[in-house]
């Protein structure tokens, strides 16, 4: 007589169990999706070094461009370094930004040539025109592992005690300018 | 029969040759010992680059430069664990293959074996559960009343 009535509610349970974890997978996909369509790549890995110091590096100048580039360089004032090389093709995509960046000369922008023919650097330059204060030349990155760069280009923004204060990878393009580095650069300054 | 042959070797070759590695001649130390270090170090990290791959695998450029850097680290006197750690402060967690347990990866280590474990539970459940009801036997009083039943079968007993 009692057999199939004993337990309806863990019955039930059962049969909707399956659809509670769809709904739950698609609510997890769901949130991911709007994540990468709001700008957070989940590939992008976040600095380890934000609010860290800049690490030690002194880099040797290009040939006749000298000096090269040092930590004490990126101590005082508020300054951007750019990881950059000649063979780098977003790297030219952003080169235009940087040109402006550096017309208004509002702030220090120097170049680390990662991995890069010290004449390929200075051929690049003279062709796309030279938007940098100090550059040194990084050929087996070892300021690129230093500064945990994962590809060409990133961005730095260190400020004045010549704290790392954000990273940007790959080009900068105007509206991560106007609405995230420039004000940045700006509260960092107060 | 020679181009048979042939075949063959390169077949076998192919099958052997399942993991190749990117470091070259001119990367390694002289002091084989140290090399070997390098090596297990190198296997331990990947390649940001390819993100799939170890730094030892990888030919990309910048994985030959970290490789390069593991071997100025030996040769310094670091431990394994030191230039681990040389490069997790530059890269983070990110850069290890094998995840460290921590607060975040303690679902990533343990998570398989806890639903394999429900998993388990679940099936073993099913198992004991039993699928026929076992029948018992009929007391006396029941096969009297049984056979009184089937005696008068035409007549409905409401009891």
């Amino acid at each position: 007589m009692s057999e199939g009535t004993s337990k309806p509610s863990s019955g039930r349970l059962t049969a909707i169990a399956p659809i509670i974890i769809v709904l739950l997978l698609v609510a997890v996909f769901a949130k991911r999706l709007i994540d990468v369509q709001d700008g957070l790549d989940p590939n992008q890995v976040k600095s380890v070094l934000l609010d860290t110091p800049v690490p030690d590096i002194d880099l040797p100048p290009l040939p006749e461009r000298g000096p090269g580039l040092a930590t004490e360089n990126l101590k005082g004032e508020v300054t951007l370094v750019n990881i950059w090389g000649s063979w780098c093709v977003a790297c030219l995509s952003e080169h235009p930004l940087l040109m402006e960046v550096a017309a208004e000369n509002t702030i220090p922008l120097h170049g680390i040539a990662w991995r890069d023919e010290p004449q390929a650097s200075l051929r690049w330059l003279a062709r796309n025109g030279d938007p940098f204060d100090l550059i040194g030349q990084d050929p087996f990155s070892e300021a690129a592992i230093a500064f945990g760069v994962t590809g060409a280009p990133e961005t730095f923004v260190v400020d004045s005690a010549g704290v790392i204060r954000y990273k940007h990878v790959g080009p900068i393009t105007m509206t991560d300018w106007t609405e995230t580095i420039a004000p940045l650069v700006e509260q960092l300054r107060q | 029969m020679k181009i048979y042959a042939a075949l063959s070797a390169v077949t076998l070759a192919v099958l052997v040759a399942t993991t190749s590695y990117a470091v070259e001649p001119d990367e390694m130390l002289a002091d084989p010992a140290l090399e070997e270090r390098a090596r297990i170090i190198s296997q331990d990290l990947k390649c940001v680059v390819c993100q799939n791959e170890t730094i030892d695998e990888s030919n990309a450029s910048l994985a030959q430069d970290m490789r390069r850097l593991v071997r100025q680290r030996v040769l310094a006197g670091d431990s394994n664990q030191a230039v681990l750690d040389y490069m997790v402060d530059r890269y983070g967690d990110f850069v290890l293959l094998r995840p460290r347990v921590t607060g975040q990866t303690v679902l990533l280590w343990f998570g398989p074996f806890a639903l394999l474990l429900l998993g388990g539970l679940i099936v073993a459940r099913y198992i004991r559960r039993p699928s026929i009801t076992t029948v018992q036997a009929l007391t006396p009083e029941e096969l009297a009343e049984v056979e009184a039943l089937t005696k008068d079968s035409n007549t409905r007993n409401d009891s």
